[in-house]
């Protein structure tokens, strides 16, 4: 292995980092929000909301994001004048929108699953005591059933955004040049496949190495009891 | 009686072995990379299976190199690495000579060579922009001076191109800050982007251009601009080879000289390309 080459490799892959960061992000934010909706309609009282949601989960769980994406970016492509009609085609022109809706819709999908775990992990008996206490609606959701769910939710939830950084990694396919377009182009000049995925490796690696001691000390914050009794359980 | 009859089988039995020890020492079974997302080059037809010219002449070639030649599949932008370590033994998918590629492979005498230029839609300003042929190599200040007078047409226009291709080095080189570049993976991605208008125009062989043109997708496209060649773009599309395989190199040579003179190249172009590219020595 060349050194000097792989540590060139590492400095120009780095450039793709603040793209491969924006697309995870974005995606993960406006994922939760559509995930948050999802979830509250798989429980709706409404049945044709829940079935919505569930065909929604089913599909977007169900396909590779490949997939997707390639649906998303190449077949609506074909459906330029009615999409131009409808004054959507700005969006879907542009492959960064393309991609950034592919990941938020999949990510949503696995996020409404998450949030539905959490809430139906909130206990009964917590939700009958807080009626008991004349708490409805919003501040019952609030006070008890948010915070609770929340905690659970969390180291699962962290999860999906890892799997949402590396996922990033799809949208090179759609001339994107984040971290894995620019080491394909890397490739394409240098010929060494080898040390360029290398160094691409290394710096998914540094990303979400930072990304899980975040999710961490989010956790440790919101539920101190529960990663408290963790590492002391680690210590005895 | 019994003896010479046994010695006769057992004479035929060796003689059999050895004319096929014979055949195996004459005919090498090699691997030949393609794309298969080239077309007409080299793609994947209906039934799933290899097509093109580079299929109807790599079989005419291995024969006359006395060669078993099994063709794969391979995504272009791994197909040099890929040789490297040995996956397959040659390359043949539309691959020009480059002094940068000839730093890590080798290659033939080129079998085939062809203009490049820009496809466009119909319906776009950009075919306005004037005509005519240049080669890089021959005459490079008048080419440069055409590619001049492109830049006020291309300004702020989106091109694309296939990655890790003489098409994609040569818009880098010349219209880099002009215009913005997209790299895809295959022309067939670039095609659909034309059409479905994200993409300006792309940069391509006049070759694969027609026969986008030829397809449903390419219905309203057309070459616009000058074609150009030579240089940057490719001294010729060749065989890749290993650096050490020099016996490998010398079968293939001898028998795309033999090819070009006998005149099946030009057959084998015309069938596929509708126009001769044999390579003018």
């Amino acid at each position: 292995m060349d050194f000097d080459f792989l540590g060139e490799t590492f400095v120009r892959l780095l450039s793709g980092i603040p793209l491969t960061l924006e697309l995870a992000f974005s995606s993960v934010g406006l994922g939760i929000v559509l995930a948050v909706a999802l979830a509250l309609m798989l429980r709706a009282r409404f049945l044709p909301l829940g079935w919505f949601a569930d065909a929604f989960v089913f599909v977007f769980r169900g396909t590779p994001l490949l997939v997707q994406l390639f649906l998303i970016y190449y077949g609506l492509g074909q459906f330029r004048p009615e999409l131009q009609e409808m004054g959507l085609w700005w969006f879907f022109r542009a492959p960064y929108y393309c991609a950034l809706l592919a990941l938020t819709l999949n990510t949503a999908a696995y996020g409404a699953e998450i949030v539905r775990g959490g809430l139906q992990s909130v206990p009964a008996g917590q939700i009958e005591a807080a009626r008991a206490f004349g708490m409805s609606g919003f501040t019952l959701y609030r006070r008890i059933v948010a915070p609770i769910a929340l905690r659970q939710a969390l180291p699962a939830y962290g999860n999906e955004i890892i799997l949402m950084i590396k996922a990033t990694s799809l949208a090179s396919t759609i001339t994107i040049m984040e971290v894995t377009g620019l080491a394909h182009k890397l490739i394409s000049e240098t010929f060494r496949s080898f040390e360029v995925f290398f160094a691409a490796g290394a710096i998914y690696l540094i990303v979400n190495f930072a990304v899980t001691r975040l999710i961490w000390l989010a956790e440790h914050r919101i539920a101190p009891d529960l990663t408290l009794a963790e590492r002391t359980a680690e210590l005895h | 009686m019994k003896l010479i009859r046994l010695t006769a089988i057992a004479g035929a039995v060796l003689a059999v072995c050895f004319s096929i020890g014979d055949a195996s020492a004459q005919n090498r079974k090699i691997k030949v990379a393609t794309e298969g997302a080239y077309a007409p080059w080299n793609f994947v037809n209906s039934a799933g299976k290899l097509e093109g010219f580079e299929l109807d002449l790599g079989a005419e070639l291995c024969k006359r190199a006395k060669l078993d030649c099994e063709f794969v599949a391979q995504d272009w932008d791994g197909i040099m690495p890929s040789l490297l370590a040995k996956k397959y033994d040659a390359i043949m998918a539309g691959m020009n000579i480059t002094p940068k590629r000839m730093e890590t492979i080798n290659f033939t005498a080129p079998y085939a060579a062809g203009p490049h230029g820009f496809l466009i839609l119909k319906s776009s300003s950009l075919a306005k922009m004037p005509g005519g042929e240049y080669s890089l190599t021959k005459d490079l200040a008048g080419a440069e001076k055409a590619i001049e007078e492109l830049k006020p047409f291309l300004k702020g226009k989106v091109l694309g191109a296939q990655v890790s291709t003489t098409n994609l080095n040569w818009a880098e080189k010349y219209f880099k800050g002009v215009v913005e570049i997209r790299e895809y993976k295959t022309t067939e991605q670039h095609d659909l982007d034309l059409a479905a208008g994200r993409v300006d125009a792309v940069v391509v062989a006049h070759s694969a251009a027609k026969a986008t043109m030829d397809s449903a997708v390419g219905k309203d496209m057309a070459i616009g601009g000058p074609a150009f060649s030579g240089g940057i773009l490719g001294l010729g599309v060749a065989v890749g080879i290993r650096k050490e395989d020099n016996d490998l190199k010398a079968a293939f040579d001898a028998a795309v000289k033999s090819a070009i003179a006998d005149g099946t190249i030009k057959t084998l172009s015309m069938k596929w390309f509708k126009i001769d590219m044999t390579p003018k020595s």
